[in-house]
Protein backbone atom coordinates (compact mmCIF):
# COMPACT_ATOMS: atom_id res chain seq x y z
CA UNK A 1 0.00 0.00 0.00
CA UNK A 2 2.54 2.38 0.67
CA UNK A 3 4.85 1.44 -2.15
CA UNK A 4 1.45 2.11 -4.18
CA UNK A 5 1.06 5.59 -2.57
CA UNK A 6 4.90 6.23 -3.43
CA UNK A 7 4.36 5.32 -7.02
CA UNK A 8 1.47 6.88 -7.25
CA UNK A 9 2.57 10.26 -5.74
CA UNK A 10 6.24 9.85 -7.21
CA UNK A 11 6.82 13.63 -7.87
CA UNK A 12 5.11 15.14 -4.98
CA UNK A 13 7.20 17.07 -2.84
CA UNK A 14 5.09 17.57 0.60
CA UNK A 15 7.12 20.41 2.08
CA UNK A 16 6.35 22.09 -1.35
CA UNK A 17 2.88 21.54 -1.05
CA UNK A 18 2.87 23.08 2.38
CA UNK A 19 5.17 26.08 1.21
CA UNK A 20 2.30 26.64 -1.58
CA UNK A 21 -0.52 26.29 0.86
CA UNK A 22 1.10 28.77 3.26
CA UNK A 23 1.13 31.10 0.84
CA UNK A 24 -2.05 30.48 -0.55
CA UNK A 25 -3.41 31.50 3.07
CA UNK A 26 -1.17 34.27 3.08
CA UNK A 27 -2.32 35.88 -0.34
CA UNK A 28 -6.07 35.16 0.01
CA UNK A 29 -5.76 36.36 4.01
CA UNK A 30 -4.45 39.48 2.93
CA UNK A 31 -6.27 40.33 -0.30
CA UNK A 32 -9.62 39.94 1.49
CA UNK A 33 -8.34 42.17 4.72
CA UNK A 34 -7.70 44.67 1.93
CA UNK A 35 -10.78 43.77 -0.08
CA UNK A 36 -13.07 44.18 2.69
CA UNK A 37 -11.25 47.11 4.22
CA UNK A 38 -11.94 49.48 0.32
CA UNK A 39 -14.71 47.82 -0.38
CA UNK A 40 -16.77 47.72 2.40
CA UNK A 41 -16.90 52.02 3.07
CA UNK A 42 -17.04 51.38 -0.83
CA UNK A 43 -20.15 50.24 -0.42
CA UNK A 44 -21.82 51.82 2.10
CA UNK A 45 -21.21 54.99 0.20
CA UNK A 46 -22.66 53.29 -2.93
CA UNK A 47 -25.75 52.26 -1.17
CA UNK A 48 -25.75 56.39 0.69
CA UNK A 49 -25.06 57.77 -2.88
CA UNK A 50 -27.83 55.56 -4.33
CA UNK A 51 -31.33 56.74 -5.80
CA UNK A 52 -33.90 57.83 -2.89
CA UNK A 53 -31.06 57.08 0.06
CA UNK A 54 -29.83 59.12 2.92
CA UNK A 55 -27.18 60.95 0.72
CA UNK A 56 -28.57 60.82 -2.87
CA UNK A 57 -25.77 62.11 -4.82
CA UNK A 58 -26.58 61.08 -8.55
CA UNK A 59 -23.46 62.49 -10.34
CA UNK A 60 -21.12 60.74 -7.13
CA UNK A 61 -22.70 57.28 -7.52
CA UNK A 62 -22.63 57.20 -11.55
CA UNK A 63 -18.85 57.48 -11.18
CA UNK A 64 -18.29 55.48 -8.17
CA UNK A 65 -20.50 52.68 -9.80
CA UNK A 66 -18.87 53.33 -13.31
CA UNK A 67 -15.36 52.18 -11.55
CA UNK A 68 -16.49 49.35 -10.23
CA UNK A 69 -18.19 47.72 -13.27
CA UNK A 70 -14.57 48.85 -15.02
CA UNK A 71 -12.71 47.10 -12.93
CA UNK A 72 -15.63 43.96 -12.44
CA UNK A 73 -16.18 43.55 -15.96
CA UNK A 74 -12.01 43.17 -16.58
CA UNK A 75 -11.31 39.23 -16.68
CA UNK A 76 -9.04 38.62 -13.74
CA UNK A 77 -6.49 37.15 -15.94
CA UNK A 78 -6.22 40.37 -18.09
CA UNK A 79 -5.92 42.53 -14.53
CA UNK A 80 -3.60 40.45 -13.36
CA UNK A 81 -1.23 41.61 -16.48
CA UNK A 82 -2.54 45.39 -16.75
CA UNK A 83 -1.74 45.87 -12.85
CA UNK A 84 1.56 44.38 -13.74
CA UNK A 85 3.49 48.55 -13.82
CA UNK A 86 1.57 49.32 -10.45
CA UNK A 87 1.91 46.88 -8.56
CA UNK A 88 5.62 47.94 -9.14
CA UNK A 89 5.55 51.05 -8.31
CA UNK A 90 3.68 50.35 -5.18
CA UNK A 91 5.77 47.60 -3.86
CA UNK A 92 9.06 47.13 -5.90
CA UNK A 93 8.01 43.68 -7.47
CA UNK A 94 4.89 42.26 -9.78
CA UNK A 95 5.93 38.65 -8.40
CA UNK A 96 5.73 36.01 -5.97
CA UNK A 97 3.37 36.37 -3.24
CA UNK A 98 3.88 39.99 -2.59
CA UNK A 99 3.51 40.87 -6.02
CA UNK A 100 -0.07 39.28 -6.53
CA UNK A 101 -1.47 41.24 -3.51
CA UNK A 102 -2.16 44.21 -5.24
CA UNK A 103 -4.12 42.66 -8.48
CA UNK A 104 -6.10 40.24 -6.01
CA UNK A 105 -7.80 43.60 -3.40
CA UNK A 106 -8.38 45.45 -7.43
CA UNK A 107 -10.81 42.47 -7.92
CA UNK A 108 -11.76 41.85 -5.02
CA UNK A 109 -12.63 44.77 -3.10
CA UNK A 110 -15.15 45.83 -5.96
CA UNK A 111 -17.18 42.95 -5.94
CA UNK A 112 -17.18 43.01 -2.27
CA UNK A 113 -18.52 46.73 -2.48
CA UNK A 114 -21.26 45.32 -4.42
CA UNK A 115 -22.46 43.07 -1.85
CA UNK A 116 -22.45 45.12 0.44
CA UNK A 117 -24.17 47.31 -1.25
CA UNK A 118 -27.11 44.63 -1.92
CA UNK A 119 -26.72 43.54 1.37
CA UNK A 120 -27.54 47.28 2.67
CA UNK A 121 -30.37 47.13 0.61
CA UNK A 122 -31.80 44.24 2.02
CA UNK A 123 -32.37 46.42 5.01
CA UNK A 124 -36.00 47.52 5.71
CA UNK A 125 -36.27 51.03 5.12
CA UNK A 126 -38.68 51.29 8.34
CA UNK A 127 -35.98 50.53 10.31
CA UNK A 128 -33.14 53.57 8.56
CA UNK A 129 -36.97 55.42 9.30
CA UNK A 130 -37.11 54.48 12.82
CA UNK A 131 -33.89 55.53 13.34
CA UNK A 132 -33.71 58.97 11.54
CA UNK A 133 -37.19 59.30 13.54
CA UNK A 134 -34.64 59.40 16.95
CA UNK A 135 -32.74 62.15 15.39
CA UNK A 136 -29.56 59.80 14.61
CA UNK A 137 -27.15 60.91 12.40
CA UNK A 138 -26.21 59.79 8.69
CA UNK A 139 -23.20 58.82 10.50
CA UNK A 140 -25.34 56.63 13.31
CA UNK A 141 -27.08 55.32 11.54
CA UNK A 142 -24.81 53.61 9.31
CA UNK A 143 -22.84 52.46 12.40
CA UNK A 144 -25.79 51.82 14.40
CA UNK A 145 -28.51 50.80 12.31
CA UNK A 146 -27.44 49.72 9.16
CA UNK A 147 -24.53 47.60 9.21
CA UNK A 148 -25.52 45.28 12.69
CA UNK A 149 -28.80 45.38 10.32
CA UNK A 150 -26.91 43.65 7.40
CA UNK A 151 -23.96 42.21 9.21
CA UNK A 152 -25.07 38.23 8.45
CA UNK A 153 -25.45 39.57 4.78
CA UNK A 154 -22.27 41.06 4.94
CA UNK A 155 -20.66 38.13 6.41
CA UNK A 156 -21.86 35.78 3.59
CA UNK A 157 -20.36 38.65 1.45
CA UNK A 158 -16.74 38.04 3.10
CA UNK A 159 -17.31 34.29 2.45
CA UNK A 160 -18.18 34.63 -1.16
CA UNK A 161 -15.73 37.29 -1.83
CA UNK A 162 -12.71 34.79 0.15
CA UNK A 163 -14.05 32.18 -1.92
CA UNK A 164 -13.72 34.23 -5.20
CA UNK A 165 -10.15 35.57 -4.02
CA UNK A 166 -8.99 31.52 -3.79
CA UNK A 167 -9.34 31.11 -7.20
CA UNK A 168 -8.34 34.32 -8.42
CA UNK A 169 -5.13 33.45 -6.16
CA UNK A 170 -4.57 30.28 -8.28
CA UNK A 171 -4.63 32.16 -11.03
CA UNK A 172 -1.90 34.73 -10.69
CA UNK A 173 0.47 31.81 -10.80
CA UNK A 174 -0.01 32.93 -14.21
CA UNK A 175 2.41 35.62 -14.24
CA UNK A 176 4.21 34.54 -11.33
CA UNK A 177 2.39 34.59 -8.14
CA UNK A 178 3.20 32.18 -5.63
CA UNK A 179 0.78 29.30 -4.04
CA UNK A 180 -1.14 26.24 -5.06
CA UNK A 181 -2.05 27.85 -8.14
CA UNK A 182 1.72 28.40 -8.92
CA UNK A 183 2.85 25.07 -8.10
CA UNK A 184 -0.23 23.32 -10.28
CA UNK A 185 0.94 25.62 -13.04
CA UNK A 186 4.31 25.05 -12.85
CA UNK A 187 4.71 20.83 -12.39
CA UNK A 188 1.19 19.62 -12.88
CA UNK A 189 0.46 21.38 -16.46
CA UNK A 190 4.21 22.46 -17.55
CA UNK A 191 5.58 19.09 -16.39
CA UNK A 192 2.87 16.56 -16.88
CA UNK A 193 3.19 15.92 -13.21
CA UNK A 194 -0.48 14.66 -12.59
CA UNK A 195 -0.16 13.76 -9.44
CA UNK A 196 0.70 17.58 -8.23
CA UNK A 197 -1.97 19.15 -10.36
CA UNK A 198 -4.56 16.13 -8.42
CA UNK A 199 -2.75 17.31 -5.02
CA UNK A 200 -3.28 21.05 -5.28
CA UNK A 201 -6.81 20.65 -6.68
CA UNK A 202 -7.80 18.83 -4.03
CA UNK A 203 -6.68 21.36 -1.36
CA UNK A 204 -7.85 24.14 -2.90
CA UNK A 205 -11.45 22.54 -3.10
CA UNK A 206 -11.03 21.26 0.95
CA UNK A 207 -9.83 24.82 1.33
CA UNK A 208 -12.71 26.54 -0.52
CA UNK A 209 -15.37 23.72 1.59
CA UNK A 210 -13.58 25.39 4.47
CA UNK A 211 -14.31 28.70 3.65
CA UNK A 212 -18.12 28.38 3.06
CA UNK A 213 -18.52 26.18 5.97
CA UNK A 214 -17.46 28.98 8.39
CA UNK A 215 -18.76 31.60 6.76
CA UNK A 216 -22.36 29.83 6.88
CA UNK A 217 -22.05 29.16 10.46
CA UNK A 218 -20.89 33.11 11.60
CA UNK A 219 -23.84 33.92 9.20
CA UNK A 220 -26.32 31.65 11.43
CA UNK A 221 -24.91 32.37 14.12
CA UNK A 222 -25.17 36.57 13.38
CA UNK A 223 -28.90 35.80 12.34
CA UNK A 224 -31.81 36.84 14.36
CA UNK A 225 -34.14 36.77 11.81
CA UNK B 1 -49.14 72.06 21.46
CA UNK B 2 -49.42 71.83 17.53
CA UNK B 3 -50.03 74.82 14.93
CA UNK B 4 -50.11 73.75 11.11
CA UNK B 5 -49.81 77.23 9.21
CA UNK B 6 -51.14 76.66 5.72
CA UNK B 7 -48.70 73.04 5.61
CA UNK B 8 -48.46 71.90 1.97
CA UNK B 9 -46.50 68.85 0.69
CA UNK B 10 -46.08 67.63 -2.68
CA UNK B 11 -43.92 65.46 -4.72
CA UNK B 12 -41.70 65.65 -7.37
CA UNK B 13 -42.57 62.89 -10.20
CA UNK B 14 -41.01 63.34 -13.54
CA UNK B 15 -41.12 67.01 -13.43
CA UNK B 16 -44.55 67.37 -12.14
CA UNK B 17 -45.52 68.20 -8.68
CA UNK B 18 -48.25 65.59 -6.82
CA UNK B 19 -50.14 67.19 -4.15
CA UNK B 20 -50.29 64.92 -1.25
CA UNK B 21 -51.52 67.17 1.32
CA UNK B 22 -53.35 70.63 0.25
CA UNK B 23 -52.46 73.39 2.81
CA UNK B 24 -54.05 72.78 5.61
CA UNK B 25 -53.95 74.51 9.17
CA UNK B 26 -54.82 73.00 12.38
CA UNK B 27 -54.26 72.73 15.84
CA UNK B 28 -53.31 69.61 18.00
CA UNK B 29 -53.77 70.66 22.15
CA UNK B 30 -51.15 69.84 24.27
CA UNK B 31 -51.88 66.84 26.09
CA UNK B 32 -55.31 65.16 23.84
CA UNK B 33 -55.10 62.35 21.66
CA UNK B 34 -55.42 63.82 18.31
CA UNK B 35 -56.80 60.63 15.54
CA UNK B 36 -56.01 61.15 11.46
CA UNK B 37 -58.21 58.79 9.76
CA UNK B 38 -58.32 58.46 6.07
CA UNK B 39 -58.18 55.51 3.67
CA UNK B 40 -54.64 54.35 2.15
CA UNK B 41 -53.48 57.32 0.27
CA UNK B 42 -55.02 60.15 1.94
CA UNK B 43 -52.36 61.68 3.54
CA UNK B 44 -52.00 60.64 6.25
CA UNK B 45 -49.00 59.46 6.53
CA UNK B 46 -47.31 62.22 4.83
CA UNK B 47 -49.54 64.52 7.66
CA UNK B 48 -47.59 62.57 10.49
CA UNK B 49 -44.57 62.51 8.95
CA UNK B 50 -44.41 66.32 8.61
CA UNK B 51 -44.66 66.53 12.24
CA UNK B 52 -41.29 65.14 13.23
CA UNK B 53 -40.15 66.79 9.64
CA UNK B 54 -39.37 62.90 8.08
CA UNK B 55 -41.17 65.11 5.26
CA UNK B 56 -40.31 68.30 5.08
CA UNK B 57 -43.30 70.55 3.87
CA UNK B 58 -43.10 72.26 0.74
CA UNK B 59 -45.00 75.10 2.02
CA UNK B 60 -46.55 76.93 5.12
CA UNK B 61 -45.11 76.53 8.91
CA UNK B 62 -45.54 74.46 11.10
CA UNK B 63 -45.25 75.43 15.39
CA UNK B 64 -44.39 73.55 18.16
CA UNK B 65 -44.89 75.15 21.12
CA UNK B 66 -44.34 78.36 19.79
CA UNK B 67 -41.36 77.16 17.68
CA UNK B 68 -41.35 76.90 13.86
CA UNK B 69 -39.62 73.68 13.77
CA UNK B 70 -39.74 74.46 9.56
CA UNK B 71 -36.83 77.02 10.47
CA UNK B 72 -34.32 74.31 12.01
CA UNK B 73 -30.91 73.32 11.01
CA UNK B 74 -29.75 69.75 11.13
CA UNK B 75 -28.64 69.77 14.75
CA UNK B 76 -31.60 71.61 16.23
CA UNK B 77 -33.44 69.30 13.97
CA UNK B 78 -31.73 66.39 15.22
CA UNK B 79 -32.38 67.43 18.80
CA UNK B 80 -36.04 68.59 18.37
CA UNK B 81 -36.65 64.46 17.49
CA UNK B 82 -35.80 63.43 20.02
CA UNK B 83 -38.57 64.91 21.69
CA UNK B 84 -40.98 63.14 19.49
CA UNK B 85 -41.09 59.67 19.72
CA UNK B 86 -42.88 57.55 16.95
CA UNK B 87 -44.04 53.97 16.77
CA UNK B 88 -44.52 51.96 12.96
CA UNK B 89 -47.14 49.72 12.05
CA UNK B 90 -44.55 47.45 11.21
CA UNK B 91 -42.77 47.92 14.65
CA UNK B 92 -39.35 48.88 13.03
CA UNK B 93 -37.32 47.14 15.50
CA UNK B 94 -33.55 46.44 15.26
CA UNK B 95 -33.56 42.73 14.65
CA UNK B 96 -29.99 42.37 15.88
CA UNK B 97 -30.39 44.00 19.29
CA UNK B 98 -32.28 42.69 22.15
CA UNK B 99 -35.19 44.16 23.34
CA UNK B 100 -33.53 46.14 26.25
CA UNK B 101 -30.76 47.34 23.83
CA UNK B 102 -33.71 48.09 21.55
CA UNK B 103 -34.85 50.44 24.08
CA UNK B 104 -31.69 52.08 24.92
CA UNK B 105 -30.84 52.77 21.31
CA UNK B 106 -32.29 56.75 21.13
CA UNK B 107 -30.71 57.16 24.28
CA UNK B 108 -27.96 55.95 23.08
CA UNK B 109 -28.12 58.00 20.04
CA UNK B 110 -28.59 61.22 22.02
CA UNK B 111 -24.97 60.76 23.94
CA UNK B 112 -26.10 62.88 26.59
CA UNK B 113 -26.74 59.67 28.88
CA UNK B 114 -25.18 57.48 31.00
CA UNK B 115 -24.28 54.27 31.20
CA UNK B 116 -26.27 53.87 34.75
CA UNK B 117 -29.15 56.69 33.86
CA UNK B 118 -29.54 54.58 30.35
CA UNK B 119 -29.68 51.03 32.44
CA UNK B 120 -32.54 52.46 35.09
CA UNK B 121 -34.55 54.07 32.17
CA UNK B 122 -34.93 50.63 30.43
CA UNK B 123 -35.67 48.97 33.35
CA UNK B 124 -38.22 51.48 34.33
CA UNK B 125 -39.66 51.20 30.68
CA UNK B 126 -39.69 46.99 30.48
CA UNK B 127 -42.22 47.53 33.65
CA UNK B 128 -44.23 50.11 32.63
CA UNK B 129 -44.76 47.94 29.14
CA UNK B 130 -44.64 44.82 31.14
CA UNK B 131 -41.74 43.22 29.57
CA UNK B 132 -39.36 42.92 31.93
CA UNK B 133 -38.96 38.60 31.37
CA UNK B 134 -38.48 39.71 27.53
CA UNK B 135 -35.96 41.98 28.05
CA UNK B 136 -32.80 39.56 26.45
CA UNK B 137 -34.47 38.34 23.98
CA UNK B 138 -34.77 39.27 19.87
CA UNK B 139 -37.09 41.06 18.45
CA UNK B 140 -38.06 37.84 16.10
CA UNK B 141 -38.80 36.06 19.14
CA UNK B 142 -41.49 37.88 20.60
CA UNK B 143 -45.21 38.17 19.48
CA UNK B 144 -46.70 41.42 17.30
CA UNK B 145 -48.20 42.83 20.84
CA UNK B 146 -44.69 42.69 22.49
CA UNK B 147 -43.02 43.92 19.48
CA UNK B 148 -45.19 47.00 19.49
CA UNK B 149 -44.92 46.94 23.28
CA UNK B 150 -41.39 47.43 22.77
CA UNK B 151 -41.81 50.17 19.80
CA UNK B 152 -43.60 51.96 22.14
CA UNK B 153 -41.01 51.45 25.02
CA UNK B 154 -38.51 52.35 22.81
CA UNK B 155 -40.76 55.94 21.54
CA UNK B 156 -40.55 57.05 25.39
CA UNK B 157 -37.46 56.21 26.02
CA UNK B 158 -36.23 60.22 25.76
CA UNK B 159 -39.58 61.39 27.57
CA UNK B 160 -40.65 62.77 24.44
CA UNK B 161 -43.42 65.58 24.87
CA UNK B 162 -45.02 63.78 21.51
CA UNK B 163 -45.90 60.80 20.16
CA UNK B 164 -46.90 59.97 16.87
CA UNK B 165 -48.16 56.40 16.18
CA UNK B 166 -48.40 55.50 12.25
CA UNK B 167 -51.17 52.91 12.04
CA UNK B 168 -49.66 51.53 14.83
CA UNK B 169 -52.36 48.90 15.62
CA UNK B 170 -53.18 47.67 12.11
CA UNK B 171 -50.80 44.41 12.15
CA UNK B 172 -52.68 43.48 15.17
CA UNK B 173 -55.30 41.34 16.30
CA UNK B 174 -58.18 42.72 17.48
CA UNK B 175 -57.28 41.71 21.26
CA UNK B 176 -53.97 43.28 21.19
CA UNK B 177 -55.11 46.38 19.56
CA UNK B 178 -56.96 46.58 22.65
CA UNK B 179 -54.13 46.36 24.88
CA UNK B 180 -51.81 48.41 22.72
CA UNK B 181 -54.49 51.47 22.61
CA UNK B 182 -55.18 51.12 26.45
CA UNK B 183 -51.26 51.51 27.03
CA UNK B 184 -51.32 54.56 25.38
CA UNK B 185 -54.38 55.60 27.11
CA UNK B 186 -52.66 55.10 30.13
CA UNK B 187 -49.21 56.73 28.95
CA UNK B 188 -51.65 60.01 28.08
CA UNK B 189 -52.92 59.88 30.71
CA UNK B 190 -49.59 59.29 33.20
CA UNK B 191 -47.47 61.04 31.42
CA UNK B 192 -49.53 64.10 29.87
CA UNK B 193 -48.06 63.17 26.55
CA UNK B 194 -49.80 64.56 23.25
CA UNK B 195 -50.35 61.73 21.53
CA UNK B 196 -51.09 61.90 17.16
CA UNK B 197 -52.41 58.53 15.91
CA UNK B 198 -53.20 57.87 12.25
CA UNK B 199 -55.57 54.82 11.56
CA UNK B 200 -57.74 53.63 8.82
CA UNK B 201 -59.91 52.27 11.59
CA UNK B 202 -62.96 54.56 13.00
CA UNK B 203 -63.02 51.81 16.19
CA UNK B 204 -59.36 53.01 17.34
CA UNK B 205 -60.57 56.71 17.43
CA UNK B 206 -63.87 55.41 18.81
CA UNK B 207 -61.60 53.96 21.70
CA UNK B 208 -58.94 57.00 22.48
CA UNK B 209 -58.78 59.93 20.76
CA UNK B 210 -60.05 63.06 22.00
CA UNK B 211 -60.58 64.78 18.93
CA UNK B 212 -60.27 63.26 15.12
CA UNK B 213 -59.59 64.67 12.09
CA UNK B 214 -60.31 63.20 8.56
CA UNK B 215 -58.68 63.20 5.70
CA UNK B 216 -59.63 62.53 1.91
CA UNK B 217 -57.43 62.98 -1.03
CA UNK B 218 -54.89 65.01 0.26
CA UNK B 219 -57.53 67.26 2.68
CA UNK B 220 -59.23 67.50 6.01
CA UNK B 221 -62.55 66.90 5.58
CA UNK B 222 -63.83 66.78 8.81
CA UNK B 223 -62.34 67.28 12.10
CA UNK B 224 -63.73 67.58 15.42
CA UNK B 225 -64.79 66.01 18.56
CA UNK B 226 -64.35 62.46 18.40
CA UNK B 227 -68.19 62.34 20.15
CA UNK B 228 -69.55 65.18 17.61
CA UNK B 229 -67.71 63.77 14.09
CA UNK B 230 -68.68 59.76 14.86
CA UNK B 231 -72.28 60.42 16.24
CA UNK B 232 -73.40 62.94 13.64
CA UNK B 233 -70.86 62.14 10.86
CA UNK B 234 -71.22 64.95 8.27
CA UNK B 235 -69.41 64.52 4.99
CA UNK B 236 -69.66 61.37 2.91
CA UNK B 237 -66.41 59.92 3.52
CA UNK B 238 -66.57 60.36 7.55
CA UNK B 239 -70.15 58.73 7.20
CA UNK B 240 -68.31 55.45 5.21
CA UNK B 241 -66.32 55.09 7.93
CA UNK B 242 -68.75 55.28 10.79
CA UNK B 243 -70.95 52.84 8.92
CA UNK B 244 -67.91 50.39 8.30
CA UNK B 245 -67.02 50.81 11.78
CA UNK B 246 -70.32 49.78 12.90
CA UNK B 247 -70.70 47.27 10.36
CA UNK B 248 -73.85 48.58 8.77
CA UNK B 249 -74.47 47.29 5.59
CA UNK B 250 -76.32 50.49 3.54
CA UNK B 251 -78.38 48.76 1.39
CA UNK B 252 -79.82 46.89 3.64
CA UNK B 253 -80.83 49.54 6.23
CA UNK B 254 -82.48 51.33 3.02
CA UNK B 255 -84.65 48.19 2.88
CA UNK B 256 -85.16 47.46 6.24
CA UNK B 257 -86.85 51.18 6.53
CA UNK B 258 -88.92 50.80 3.49
CA UNK B 259 -90.63 47.70 5.27
CA UNK B 260 -91.13 50.04 8.61
CA UNK B 261 -94.16 51.75 8.99
CA UNK B 262 -94.44 56.15 9.74
CA UNK B 263 -92.33 57.94 11.16
CA UNK B 264 -88.55 57.46 11.41
CA UNK B 265 -86.14 58.56 13.89
CA UNK B 266 -82.98 58.30 14.99
CA UNK B 267 -82.04 59.07 18.67
CA UNK B 268 -78.50 59.76 19.89
CA UNK B 269 -77.90 59.17 23.92
CA UNK B 270 -74.87 60.77 25.19
CA UNK B 271 -73.32 60.41 28.93
CA UNK B 272 -75.73 60.01 31.40
CA UNK B 273 -79.18 59.75 29.19
CA UNK B 274 -77.53 57.02 27.54
CA UNK B 275 -79.50 54.23 30.77
CA UNK B 276 -82.55 56.09 31.22
CA UNK B 277 -85.76 54.25 30.60
CA UNK B 278 -86.67 56.74 28.35
CA UNK B 279 -88.98 54.99 25.48
CA UNK B 280 -91.62 53.51 27.77
CA UNK B 281 -92.58 56.75 29.42
CA UNK B 282 -92.17 58.45 26.25
CA UNK B 283 -94.83 56.34 23.74
CA UNK B 284 -97.18 56.35 27.62
CA UNK B 285 -97.22 60.28 27.05
CA UNK B 286 -97.71 60.65 23.60
CA UNK B 287 -99.22 58.12 22.37
CA UNK B 288 -96.92 56.59 20.19
CA UNK B 289 -96.48 52.95 19.58
CA UNK B 290 -92.44 52.48 18.49
CA UNK B 291 -90.91 49.73 17.02
CA UNK B 292 -87.11 49.51 17.16
CA UNK B 293 -85.28 49.13 13.81
CA UNK B 294 -81.60 49.16 14.97
CA UNK B 295 -79.44 50.25 18.05
CA UNK B 296 -76.72 50.05 19.92
CA UNK B 297 -74.81 51.01 23.34
CA UNK B 298 -71.20 51.48 23.18
CA UNK B 299 -68.47 53.55 24.27
CA UNK B 300 -66.10 56.80 22.92
CA UNK B 301 -63.29 56.86 25.00
CA UNK B 302 -65.22 56.77 28.53
CA UNK B 303 -68.28 58.26 27.47
CA UNK B 304 -71.55 56.10 27.04
CA UNK B 305 -73.51 56.65 24.32
CA UNK B 306 -76.57 54.53 22.33
CA UNK B 307 -78.13 55.04 19.37
CA UNK B 308 -82.15 53.64 18.65
CA UNK B 309 -82.61 53.68 15.30
CA UNK B 310 -87.35 54.09 15.48
CA UNK B 311 -90.59 53.72 13.67
CA UNK B 312 -93.41 55.58 15.67
CA UNK B 313 -96.76 55.13 14.58
CA UNK B 314 -100.27 57.36 15.94
CA UNK B 315 -100.48 59.08 18.90
CA UNK B 316 -99.22 62.81 18.99
CA UNK B 317 -95.33 62.92 17.03
CA UNK B 318 -94.97 66.32 18.73
CA UNK B 319 -95.40 65.41 21.87
CA UNK B 320 -93.02 63.00 21.58
CA UNK B 321 -90.42 64.85 20.49
CA UNK B 322 -90.70 67.91 23.00
CA UNK B 323 -89.94 64.97 25.53
CA UNK B 324 -86.90 63.12 23.53
CA UNK B 325 -85.11 66.53 23.25
CA UNK B 326 -86.19 67.61 27.17
CA UNK B 327 -84.28 64.40 28.03
CA UNK B 328 -81.36 65.36 26.27
CA UNK B 329 -81.48 62.93 23.62
CA UNK B 330 -80.45 64.17 20.04
CA UNK B 331 -82.90 63.36 17.85
CA UNK B 332 -82.85 63.15 13.90
CA UNK B 333 -85.61 62.55 11.45
CA UNK B 334 -84.73 60.00 8.97
CA UNK B 335 -88.23 60.09 7.44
Amino acid sequence: MEALMENLLSNVDWTEIGWASWDTLVMVGMSLLFSVLIGLPLGVLLFLFGKRQLLEQPVAYAVLSFVVNVLRSVPFIILLIVMIPFTVMLIGTSLGVAGAIPPLVAGGAPFFARLVETSLREVDRGIIEATQAMGATVKQVVFGALLPEALPGIIAGITVTAITLVSYAAMSGVVGGGGLGDLAIRFGYQRFQTDVMVITVALLVIFVQLLQMAGDRLVLYFSRK
Amino acid sequence: MIVFDQVQKSYQVGGRAIPALHPTSMTIETGEVFGIVGHSGAGKSTLVRLINLLEPPTGGRILIDDENITGYNASELRAFRRKVGMIFQHFNLLSSKTVADNIAFPMKLAGIYSRTEIHERVDELLKRVSLVDQADKYPSQLSGGQKQRVGIARALACRPTILLCDEATSALDPQTTQSVLKLLADINRELGLTIVLITHEMDVVRRVCDRVAVMDAGEVVEMGAVSDVFLHPKHPTTRDFVFESENIDRDEMQQDLQHAQGRILRLTFRGESTYTPLLGSVARESGVDFSILSGRIDHIKDTPYGQLTLSLVGGDLDIAMNAFEAADVHVEVLR
